[in-house]
């Protein structure tokens, strides 16, 4: 709703300008009907041809024409609103009749109308709308709006958005009949480094007939594959590492209660989600009671919000069910499961079944690039740092802290804990509530790179169990190195399989691993082994 | 030397067990076709098709809860990854059907109707056999056994028990859903095999053919019973206890329990392949749906709402849980998964012996309320001698939860 509200103030900015620029004539109504009917070639010739002199009204109309929400007889061209058809030229109200057709687009005419609304869109005086029109047009580069890049070229204040415009105009002119422009064109995009300019050239050089061209077409190539392959390990590293401390981030809770404790928590994964909800809840309440310059603080205000939620809901579970279960693995492994099933549940009657909208605040939104192919997203950096300080906390609170000597005594030897005059069954709970609470903050983190909904702990279940089991039950160190060695894994194989048959691989090495070193990369030694 | 003193072999079955066996076999083979194909519609005793269809799919179930009950109740090992095994029997039986549409697919061609639209030209080498109806039911064994003995025999080689096998077989329900999930894996991708037209040349959506289905599945449910009764009587049954209860003590007595243990999780995987096969041409379709973890663990659920380590339990479970989960769902679908849920954490914390165990209790309860506990005692002194198949339920230790 939102979102689409912003889009066509943002449409509405971008026919003020061209209005404002004084374009060359107006749309004529032969012009519409050459692009709404007839077959696709002409079609496609003709918007071309619009766009070169464009204002308002071909803007309108080539939004109603995506829109399909034009009609056609012999003679006339109808825009159709609310059910009533308007003369795309004139604006007046046309009675339409009966026999009027819709257009019908097909994708070369749907691709060509979102380039023609991007080059429309270099008018704007939003420098985003303006980096996004570019956007589109470097992937659809087309000799015939060299003029208007060029327009758009002389008038650009933004560097970036500058240097980004060169390369359009310089891609615009890879399919010139001159051999001078091809060549100036092959020598500035040597100096990009995006796969799509790479794409670009190929097509090229795969038409290219002249020996000098195709000559400077390949340094070209070349050139930015030197920059690509570094791009590409960095970003696989990168996003090796993004996985891995998302795995890092599910896992830290169940590292406590299952790997400390031994509880086999099946539920986790909705604890993740209760973190997750209650930080789109944080949300709302900012959107409602808070002025919005505050918005950006919502996110800082939701940690210690999904912490203490999921916390209260893990100190729920146990004292109710998992305190009777003591002993028991498999049975716990049951009951907790129908916990998850009710929790699922519960959030489907509270919030509905479909997911619901998390927004990054501003200040995680966007990213920095670097080698032009490898862009970091804010979130992704954001959501590193937080699983290390996450860890950290969690290193200090189980090695520094009272509770935490409490925690490791009562794991190590219940009776002799007790003896000692540790209440044992609140530790129980403590330390339970605490992998929770730290699910929680899991939860809360993923709202943040992706969709919240009701199985949104379905998905990291499977995982986590993995990465606890992997790194060797009770090691926190061994948890770490399993979380981001599976992240890291995962995202190599991808590149190379894709993305299923890469968690398939990766879940069988598990299983293999496992069958090697049952006790994990980090086996505890000693007699306690057995247990 | 001096043998050691066993007790006398109880009968397979007491004399009110047989009569109660042999109605069964009655009722599903004789008295349900009857009802349901020679009562008029309108009387009060017609089994509808849905009936038949919703029971027939209930005892494919059944078989699961069974032999999910040999590898759980008798073993001690909780398998999450039984819906593996289950839906390749599924696979297996829906590729020999899927080969059977012949031409009658909607792109009226030799291939399945999937393939045609990836555009494959030929059979990938994986159905090589499927035209032929004896080849599937050599495979809907085979598959399943030899995914079974591969996956038991390095897992119970390394040792890995308890919780870390429940672990990893549910990494490998997961890892196998996502496989089958693949259109290139050649399986019909998310979609699965359906629109099943003929099975042996005979069309499969006619009243008697849906019968016969029926009354075979019944009767393989019975004798999957027999059977389990006659290995959980005898020694190689009583071993599988014995590792149930104390596997350490087992291996100090001599035994290795690798073999043990993987016989009885590859015949629980055979079981459950086979109910597969059964499962796919009453319901029609077959997806990777049934590989999910979730429907892996409702077999556990079924298992334990009818008593572990019982045999009637499971079957009865299978009924309780899907009968209550075809008309919840129907009438009041937003509570089945809160049922659901309370059901696992209520069958865990309050009825460990599900409700088999339960009925057992207040049945004992009511004659001699002191005496059962010293009853209990007695019996476990002379090793589970009489009655032997009712006695185990009670001696669940808890070691093997």
């Amino acid at each position: 709703m939102l979102r689409r509200s912003i889009q066509a103030a943002r449409m509405a900015a971008v026919l003020a300008a061209v209005l404002l620029s004084g374009a060359a004539h107006a749309l004529t109504s032969a012009e519409a009907t050459a692009m709404a009917t007839g077959d696709t070639d002409d079609r496609v010739a003709a918007i071309n041809q619009a766009v070169l002199s464009a204002d308002a009204k071909t803007m309108a109309f080539f939004q109603a024409l995506a829109g399909d929400t034009v009609k056609t007889t012999a003679s006339h061209v109808y825009l159709m609103k609310d059910d009533k058809g308007y003369d795309p030229v004139t604006g007046a109200e046309l009675k339409v009749p009966a026999d009027a057709e819709d257009v019908v687009n097909n994708n070369l005419l749907r691709s060509t109308l979102d380039t023609a609304m991007a080059a429309l869109q270099l008018a704007s005086p939003d420098d985003k709308v303006r980096a996004d029109a570019v956007q589109v047009l470097l992937n659809e580069p087309d000799e015939s709006r060299l003029p208007l890049v060029e327009k758009a070229l002389a008038a650009e204040q933004v560097p970036a958005i500058k240097a980004r415009l060169e390369r359009v105009r310089a891609a615009s002119m890879l399919d010139s009949a001159d051999r001078a422009h091809r060549l100036e064109a092959a020598a500035t995009l040597a100096d990009s480094s995006s796969p799509e300019v790479k794409l670009l050239l190929n097509e090229r050089l795969a038409k290219e007939e002249d020996a000098g061209v195709k000559a400077a077409l390949l340094a070209a190539v070349h050139s930015i594959d030197g920059r690509l392959v570094w791009g590409d390990r960095i970003n696989a590293i990168f996003s090796g590492i993004s996985l891995g401390s998302v795995l890092l981030l599910a896992a830290l809770g169940l590292a406590i209660t299952y790997g400390l404790m031994g509880v086999i928590n099946m539920a986790h994964g909705e604890l993740m989600m209760i973190g997750a909800y209650a930080t789109y809840v944080v949300q709302g309440l900012f959107q409602r009671y808070l002025p919005e310059a505050w918005f950006g603080g919502y996110l800082v205000a939701a940690i210690p919000v999904a912490f203490l939620a999921s916390a209260l809901v893990g100190a729920v579970i146990e004292r109710g069910v998992i305190r009777f279960l003591y002993g028991r693995p498999l049975e716990t492994l049951l009951a907790t499961w129908g916990i998850s099933l009710m929790l699922q549940q519960l959030v489907r009657t509270v919030f509905g079944a479909q997911n619901v909208g998390v927004e990054n605040p501003s200040w995680m939104s966007g990213g920095f690039t670097m080698l032009g192919n490898v862009a970091l997203p804010w979130n992704r950096i954001c959501i590193i740092i937080f699983a290390a300080l996450v860890l950290a906390a969690m290193a200090w609170l189980i090695g520094r802290t009272r509770l935490g000597l409490f925690v490791r005594g009562v794991t190590q030897n219940r009776p002799i804990a007790s003896c000692m005059g540790v209440n044992t069954a609140r530790v129980d709970t403590y330390a339970f509530a605490l992998g929770s609470g730290i699910a929680g903050l899991a939860g809360c983190a993923l709202s943040q790179i992706g969709n919240v909904g009701p199985d949104l702990g379905q998905g990291y279940i499977v995982d986590s169990f993995m990465v606890v089991v992997l790194g060797g039950v009770g090691q926190l160190a061994g948890t770490v190195y399993a979380a981001m060695g599976l992240g890291i894994l995962n995202k190599f194989l991808e590149g190379w399989t894709g993305a299923v048959l890469a968690k398939i691989a990766v879940l069988v090495f598990i299983i293999v691993f496992i069958q090697k070193r049952p006790q994990g990369i980090f086996a505890v030694k000693g007699r306690s082994a057995e247990a | 030397m001096s043998h050691p003193i066993l007790p006398p072999k109880a009968p397979l079955l007491t004399r009110k067990g047989w009569g109660a066996f042999f109605a069964a076999l009655i009722a599903v083979c004789a008295l349900a076709p009857v009802l349901n194909l020679w009562v008029p519609e309108g009387s009060a005793l017609h089994l509808s098709d849905y009936g038949v269809a919703l029971v027939g799919k209930i005892m494919c179930y059944a078989i699961v809860a069974l032999a999910m009950d040999l590898i759980w109740g008798y073993t001690g090992i909780l398998s999450l990854g039984h819906g593996v095994f289950f839906a390749l029997g599924g696979y297996v039986m829906g590729m020999y059907l899927m080969r059977q549409i012949g031409r009658d697919g909607n792109y009226k061609s030799d291939l399945p109707d999937f393939m045609v639209f990836l555009d494959w030209k030929t059979l990938p080498w994986h159905w090589a056999l499927s035209d032929s109806f004896i080849a599937t039911l050599v495979l809907v064994v085979a598959v399943p056994g030899v995914v079974a003995f591969v996956f038991g025999y390095f897992a119970f080689r390394s040792r890995i028990k308890g919780v870390y096998f429940s672990i990893i077989t549910q990494a490998m329900t997961f890892a196998a859903m996502l496989l089958f999930f693949r259109n290139e894996t050649g399986f019909g991708g998310n979609n699965g095999f359906t629109d099943f037209k003929r099975i042996l040349g005979l069309p499969i959506a006619t009243q008697g053919m849906r019968m016969t289905l029926f009354a075979l599945t019944g009767c393989t449910l019975l004798g999957f019973f027999l059977f389990a009764r006659w290995l959980v009587a005898s020694k190689f049954g009583r071993v599988l206890q014995a590792i149930r209860d104390a596997e350490t003590r087992v291996m100090f007595c001599g035994y290795n329990p690798l073999p043990y243990k993987l016989t009885i999780w590859v015949i629980s995987a055979v079981m459950c392949g086979v109910a597969g096969a059964l499962y796919v041409p009453q319901v029609g379709i077959i997806n990777p749906g049934e590989m999910s973890t979730a429907a892996s663990i409702e077999m556990a659920v079924w298992t334990a709402v009818g008593g572990r380590a019982t045999l009637v339990g499971p079957i009865l479970g299978a009924f309780l849980v899907n009968g209550a989960k075809s008309w919840l769902t129907v009438a009041a679908p937003e509570f089945w998964l809160y049922f659901l849920g309370a059901l696992f954490i209520a069958v865990t914390l309050f009825l460990p012996d599900g409700v088999v165990g339960l009925w057992r209790r207040l049945a004992r309860r009511k004659p001699t309320p002191v005496a059962a506990p010293l009853r209990e005692s007695v019996a476990r002194e002379a090793g589970q001698a009489r009655s032997a198949p009712a006695v185990p339920a009670a001696q669940v230790t808890e070691a093997a939860r």
